[in-house]
This record gives structure tokens, sequence and C-alpha cells, in this order.
């Protein structure tokens, strides 16, 4: 190791929180500036993201780390989104405590489901949760009398409180516009449950989710109650898509059954398929893919003289060429490409001298095999 | 250690401080005084206005509806081509939300934020384009022209940039449901109804002249696809005339379904759900090949408000063959593409009576001023006013034979709520020689 990263590093504080937490301030940092230099439409593009992103972090320490599948995340979003609908309306409540309401009740929902899905594995634990994203969304339109049926619950997202918009105009001379602020919610709220989730799994409850992952039998000879913390891996799983979906129906200003089907659900296990299953990071970049992609590829097709349908047609093909080709060429996702970099150069580096070894490191950055699930 | 664990918390606070302070010292410190400047309006330039729209092009529910767009595409481009609207030609954007009013939030948001339109025209959908009513609302954006027949649209009070544009399903139900009484006073009458805003206006306005004769009303969720159900349902009641607000994939469904049981009543459909092309095409697609064109909808009776393609000595129709010819894209014209079309037509009056400088808030009084005036391909006035964003005004009862239709009765206007039904007797107006409207500028 050179003089000057270790110099650096010892600057860094030496518990895996104080990194942690390091990391996110810097992260928070950084999406101020970005949010602050963006145009609108970026900042609702990156609120979006933040929604996706808090429900893959969510998924993919489900799935990457205690190896359960879930097709069902979509649903459990519907949960916290309509949840939230109903609390906010008429402004009933400050929106903090409607997004926490959410939660709870997801997590909640995660302990009913999660207790099913604990005894199940494989392919009937997929079904299982299938069946609870082909489901939710038909409870909305049967009791559309309180939850507003096909059309959906419409929500009145919060709006910027002077405080606020004065302390950033203060900070930044940016004006707050909605978006910005929703942004801001979303963001928060991102950084805020990867911080929490980036310790969860660095700590005890992370060993043994990957232990009741890799070999069952031998994390119960261990002492490891299986059933218990499978059903807690899916209420921290839920709890974060509760949250998420509080963030959607704020950004969205709707709750609709249209807007939670199965293909909401797919999307998710996509987004933290490409980004690298098990790493909070891969789920942060596979969800901007989701969300960035897209438009992007419509606006190269139109560029190409395609007509309008053709180049909407576009971004649902080009996104599935992508994941098959991630399938084929990386299967650790993103984040599998770049750890193995990281090896192969550390490697290269090995040879010239002794370095720390590094391995046993667990944080936001951090990874995991992503071979099961 | 500890001392060492302290350093290093001392460490983070000073990199946290230093950040804050370079952060602040970017930063205005305070607001300057308002200041205004006379800037143009959003999306209008010296030679362009920029409108935009949200369609389904891709996904369930883009057959059909995805050829709308390029319809009113081909309308903007001919308008282009015989110099735009008071010099300046029309940029028309759309975007695809797949029928998902998550997406229909984010394109919309791309349209508005990034795009920067002028105006919305003919965002698709009921529960898509609730979505995102008060966002056009608040940010002063005219939503013109919402494809979708729901009441939602006519609230000027509560959303004053929103206009509707086709019936409303109260007013074709009224105008159906005084058919029924008036041609078949002893069926039993049956409802197939899409259990949203769809049927549930279709049911009130079919209800306030049959409810007596009604015997059933059977609803589907949209996206469940088996509507046995309902159908069998229908049966038991006795019902010998089923009156259905639903989509075309479920005129398709009902009609295979009806004939799996033989099932065989008097069906009337709204307008909606009864092109006969497409619904042909669904069944062929549905049945597996068993069934190959719309040979079934024989005999059902719907309604109609826009000249359709069948109509081929229309001069409206023709209008619209030779703009398709000269400026479409691929594909034939179909009764989709002419809805499209009709509705660039009324956006090209809409701008034409904003004036020489359209602002949005121009084009929504010129609107509410000119609206009910305003001549075009449709059969029937719309209801704009300042106290009205409810677009056309009634529907004439037509029966489908074959490829074509039979006017069953005159074209019939009335209005929400307990407004009577009357006869439109005005002739139908050709379009203009050149095809582009004229409408003075108001004020």
């Amino acid at each position: 190791m050179s003089a000057p990263t270790a110099a650096a590093r010892r600057f860094l504080p030496s518990s895996v929180f104080g990194r942690n937490l390091l990391t996110v301030l810097v992260a928070l940092v950084a999406v101020v500036l970005v949010l602050e230099l963006t145009s609108p439409f970026r900042n609702s593009q990156l609120a979006t993201m933040s929604y996706y992103a808090i429900a893959a972090v969510g998924l993919t320490v489900l799935t990457g780390l205690n190896g359960q599948i879930s097709l069902g995340h979509g649903a459990l979003m519907a949960v916290g989104a309509y949840t939230t609908g109903l609390l906010l309306e008429n402004e009933a409540m400050p929106f903090p405590v409607a997004m926490l309401a959410a939660m709870v009740v997801t997590a909640v929902a995660g302990i009913v489901v999660g207790a099913a899905a604990a005894r199940l594995h494989g392919p009937y634990l997929a079904g299982a949760t299938l069946a609870l994203a082909v489901g939710v969304p038909g409870i909305a339109i049967y009791f559309d009398g309180l939850l507003g049926g096909e059309q959906g619950l419409r929500i009145s997202s919060p709006t910027p409180p002077d405080w606020f918009a004065d302390a950033m105009y203060f900070l930044t001379a940016g004006e707050m516009t909605s978006a910005r602020y929703l942004a801001y919610i979303g963001w928060g709220t991102l950084l805020l449950v990867v911080l929490l989730l980036a310790n969860l799994i660095a700590g005890r409850y992370g060993r043994i989710w990957r232990a009741v992952r890799d070999d069952e039998i031998a994390a119960e000879l261990a002492g490891v109650r299986l059933g218990r913390m499978r059903v807690l891996a899916f209420v921290v799983s839920a709890a974060c898509a509760g949250l998420a979906g509080a963030v959607l129906a704020m950004v969205v200003r709707l709750a609709a059954p249209s807007g939670f089907t199965i293909v909401l659900s797919l999307a998710l296990l996509t987004a933290v398929v490409v980004g690298g299953l098990g790493s909070l990071g891969g789920a942060l970049l596979g969800s901007a893919l989701l969300v960035f992609l897209p438009p992007a590829v419509t606006d190269i097709g139109t560029d190409l003289g395609m007509s309008g349908v053709q180049a909407a047609q576009l971004a649902p093909f080009v996104y599935g060429v992508v994941l098959v080709v991630v399938m084929l060429a990386a299967p650790g996702g993103v984040m599998g490409i770049v750890r193995r970099l990281r090896h192969a150069g550390r490697r290269a580096r090995g040879r010239g001298g002794p370095s720390r070894p590094a391995a046993g490191k667990q944080g936001v950055g951090a990874t995991d095999q992503g071979g099961r699930g | 250690m500890s001392k060492r664990v302290r350093r290093r918390g001392a460490g983070i606070v000073a990199v946290a401080t230093a950040v804050a302070v370079i952060a602040s010292a970017c930063g205005a410190g305070g607001r300057p005084d308002e200041n205004e400047g006379g800037a143009a309006e959003v999306g209008v330039t010296e030679d362009s206005v920029k409108v935009g729209a949200h369609f389904p092009l891709t996904g369930v529910a883009a057959p059909g509806y995805s050829a709308i767009p390029t319809g009113a595409k081909a309308y903007f481009d001919y308008v282009n081509a015989n110099g735009g609207v008071h010099g300046r030609t029309i940029d028309y954007v759309f975007r695809d939300d797949a029928y998902n009013p998550t997406n229909t939030s984010q394109v919309v948001n791309e349209l508005v934020l990034q795009d920067e339109i002028f105006a919305m025209v003919g965002g698709l959908g009921t529960p898509t384009h609730s979505a995102v009513l008060d966002f056009l609302n608040s940010n002063g954006v005219p939503d013109l022209f919402v494809s979708s027949g729901s009441l939602l649209w006519d609230q000027p009070e509560k959303n004053p940039m929103t206009f509707g544009w086709q019936p409303d399903y109260e007013v074709e139900g009224k105008i159906i449901g005084q058919y029924v009484k008036q041609n078949f006073p002893d069926a039993k009458v049956g409802l197939f109804l899409q259990d949203d805003d769809f049927g549930d206006d279709g049911e009130k306005g079919a209800r306030a002249y049959i409810d007596d004769q009604i015997v059933a009303a059977e609803r589907y969720a949209p996206g469940n696809t088996d509507v046995a159900p309902q159908i069998a349902a229908l049966q038991a009641s006795g019902a010998d005339l089923v009156i259905g607000f639903n989509v075309p994939s479920y005129t398709a469904l009902s009609q295979l379904t009806a004939m799996r049981s033989n099932y065989e009543p008097q069906w009337i459909y709204s307008n909606v759900g009864s092109d006969p092309a497409l619904v042909g095409s669904l069944l062929g697609r549905f049945s597996e090949g068993k069934v190959t064109d719309a040979s079934m909808l024989d005999g059902a009776i719907t309604t109609e408000y826009l000249p359709g393609v069948d109509e081929a000595d229309n001069p409206w129709t023709q209008l619209w063959q030779r703009i398709w010819d000269e400026h479409g894209g691929e594909g034939d014209l179909s009764n989709y593409r002419i809805y499209g079309m009709s509705q660039a037509y009324t956006f090209v009056q809409a701008l034409q009576a904003a004036g020489p400088e359209p602002t949005r808030e121009g084009i929504v009084d010129a609107l509410e001023q000119v609206g009910q005036d305003l001549q075009g391909p449709a059969l029937v006035p719309y209801r704009y006013s300042p106290d009205s964003h409810a677009g056309l005004s009634g529907v004439k009862v037509v029966q489908i034979t074959g490829t074509t239709t039979k006017e069953l009765s005159p074209v019939m206007v009335t209005d929400n709520g307990d407004a009577e039904i009357t006869e439109y007797t005005e002739e139908h107006a050709p379009p203009p020689e050149n095809g582009i409207p004229n409408v003075e500028p108001v004020g």
C-alpha cells in the first residue's frame, strides 16, 4: 500500500458504524450537490430512483444475503403506498409519521408472509410470493369505496415547509421546487435505510443470514433458529418495501392497482440481479438503470429517426437485452465485475510487497458472493 | 485506544464542518428581491409551439390506443406543411406510459420539466391521467382534451386548466338509456360494467331512463380476463338486452364467453368498446384463430360522434384519408387515427383562438369563450364555457352491420344530471377547403 493511502486510512474511523456513517455523510453532501445542480426533471427522476432503490436494497438483503426469493415486493410497496395515502388524506398527520406507520404496517404484513415463506424453498417460495403480487392489487379494487378501486387513491404530497426552503436557499441559492423537495425526502430516507442495513449486514444478523443461506444444516447445528431468522430477514425487507411505497405514493401522488402489477416486482428483482445480488451498491446501480435507461433509449431511438411508437417499444427490448447480456457475461452483476477487477488489482500489487488483508470488512460498498438465491 | 478513537471522531467533525463551510460559501446567504422579467411563454418560440401527450404505446392497452398519437402527428405535420398556426409550427411529442399511472407521472414530469411543453393535448386514460391532474394544474399547464370520458375533467373550479373532449360516459349512458326505453320497452336489461368511473358513470346515465327495466348489473375488474361468472349471472337473470360499458378487449371476451354458453341477447356497447376492426383482431387472438373477424358483432348497437373510416363519402373522412396518405406512417387509416386527428384539429382551433402571441392562460380563456361555437369533425358541439370544461355533448345511436354502421337514431345532445335529451338538428358542416380551421383570435 502506498504511503498516502495509508496516511489517509489512519484518519478513517476504525468502527464499522463510523466508517459507514462517514460514507453516508459524504453521500449526503453529494446528493445535495447533485440535486441542487440538476434540473427539476432530473430531480424528479432521482426521486423516482430513490423509491426503487429503497425497495431494491431491502430485496437484496432478503435474496442476496438470506437466499429467499420474493416476487411479491411490488405488493408490499402497495401496502406502504396505500397506508400512506389513507393517513395523508386531508393532511391528517405530518408525512414522516405516515411514512413510519406505512413501514410498520408493511412490516406486519411481512411477518405474515414471512412466516409462510420461511417454510418454503425455491420455486414454491417464488410461487407463494407471486400470489401476493397478483392478489394484493385486487384488494384495492374490491374495497373500492375506501381504496379508490381501479382509479386509485389520490395523494396530497407534502409541500416544502418555509424553514426548509429558506435554509436550503441560504446554503445553495436554489429555489426549493416540489420535485426537489420530494427528491430530498426520498434520498434522505434511502441514505438512512442504507446506513442501517449496512450495519445490520456487517453485524451478527448479517453473518447469521449468510450462514443460513450457505448451509442450513450447518447453521442449525451451530444453534441458529432457521425459521425465526428467515422471518426476520423478510420483515426487514418488507419494512424497506413499505418505506419505498410511502415515498412512491408521495412522488407519484397516486396509489393505483395498475401501478403495483407483477411488472414492478420483477423490475425490482432485475435491478437487484443486474447490480449484483447481495450488494447494496449494486441495488443502487440497478435502480438507476431502471429509471435512466428507458428514456435514454427512447431518445436515442427518436434521434435515429424512429417513429415515436417504435422508439417506445425499443426501451423494453434494450432492457431485456441488457439483462440477458449481464447474465451471460457477468452472472455476479455489475458489482461482481467491480469485485473481480479489484481482486485482480490487489493480486498484481500483492506481488510487489505485503499488504493489509482487506477480507472481512463489511461496509456500504461491501459485497457478497451472489451465487445463491 | 480510546484516545485514538476520539481523535478519529474529531477528524470526522472537522471534515463535516469544512464541507458545511464550503457549501454555505457557495450559497447565496439570503434571497434577493423578486424580479420579474417579461419572459416568453414556456414552449412557445418565434416559430414553434411544443405540445405533448402520454399514451400506452407498449403493454396491454397498446392495441388501438397506440394509433391515436400517430393520427394526431399526421395532422400536425399537415398543418406545419401548410404554414402552421400564426406562423408557428406545432412540435408534437408523445411518450409511452404503458397505461401505468406510476409511469405516467414520470413521463409527464419529463414532458413538462424537460421538454418544456406549452400544453398537454390528449393524454389518455382515466387512472393514468388522474395521476397527473394535480401536477398539471398546479404547474399551470393547459391540460386539453383528455382522451377519456370520465367526469373528472370537468371541474373548472378545482382544475381550471383541464378540459375533457369526447362525450362523457354519463351523457352516452343517458342517450343509450332513452333509446332502449323507446325502442325496447319490454326488454329485460342487463348491464356489463367496468368496475370504475367508466362503468359507474355509464350506469348512472342509463338508470336515469331505464331503472325499472334493469334486472342485473355485473361488474368486471379490468385485468381479470375471466368474465364467465358475470356472463353467467346476466344469463341467469333473464336479461335479453345487455348494455356494455367496457373496453374493446372485454367486448371480445364477453362475445366469446356468451357464445360458449349459447347466450344471445341484443348487445349494446358504448363507443369506447365497439371499434369493429380492433374487436375483430382481438377476437381472432383470444379465440386462437377460431373466430377470424368481427362478424360476431353484426347486429350489435353502439354510438358514434365522429364520422368513421367506413363512411368513405363523408368529406371529413376524405380529408383524413388525404392527410394520412400524405403525412401518415405505416398502416391504414383507422378510427383511432381519426380520433387523434380530430383532437389535433380541435387544438389547432384553440391555438388560433388564443391569438398570435399565445399564453397558457390565454388558450384556456379562449376555449372558454369560443369553445361552444367551434365547428369541427364531431357531429355535436362542445360544452366549453367558463363554468364547464365538459367535452362533446352527445352521440347518435348506430347498429354495426359488417364493417360499416347503420344509423338508428338522429344525433342527440344533452348534458350531465337532469338535463333533457334533445335532437341536434343542425347540419354537420364539411371541413374547410384546405383542411385547416380558421378561427378568429379572441379579444
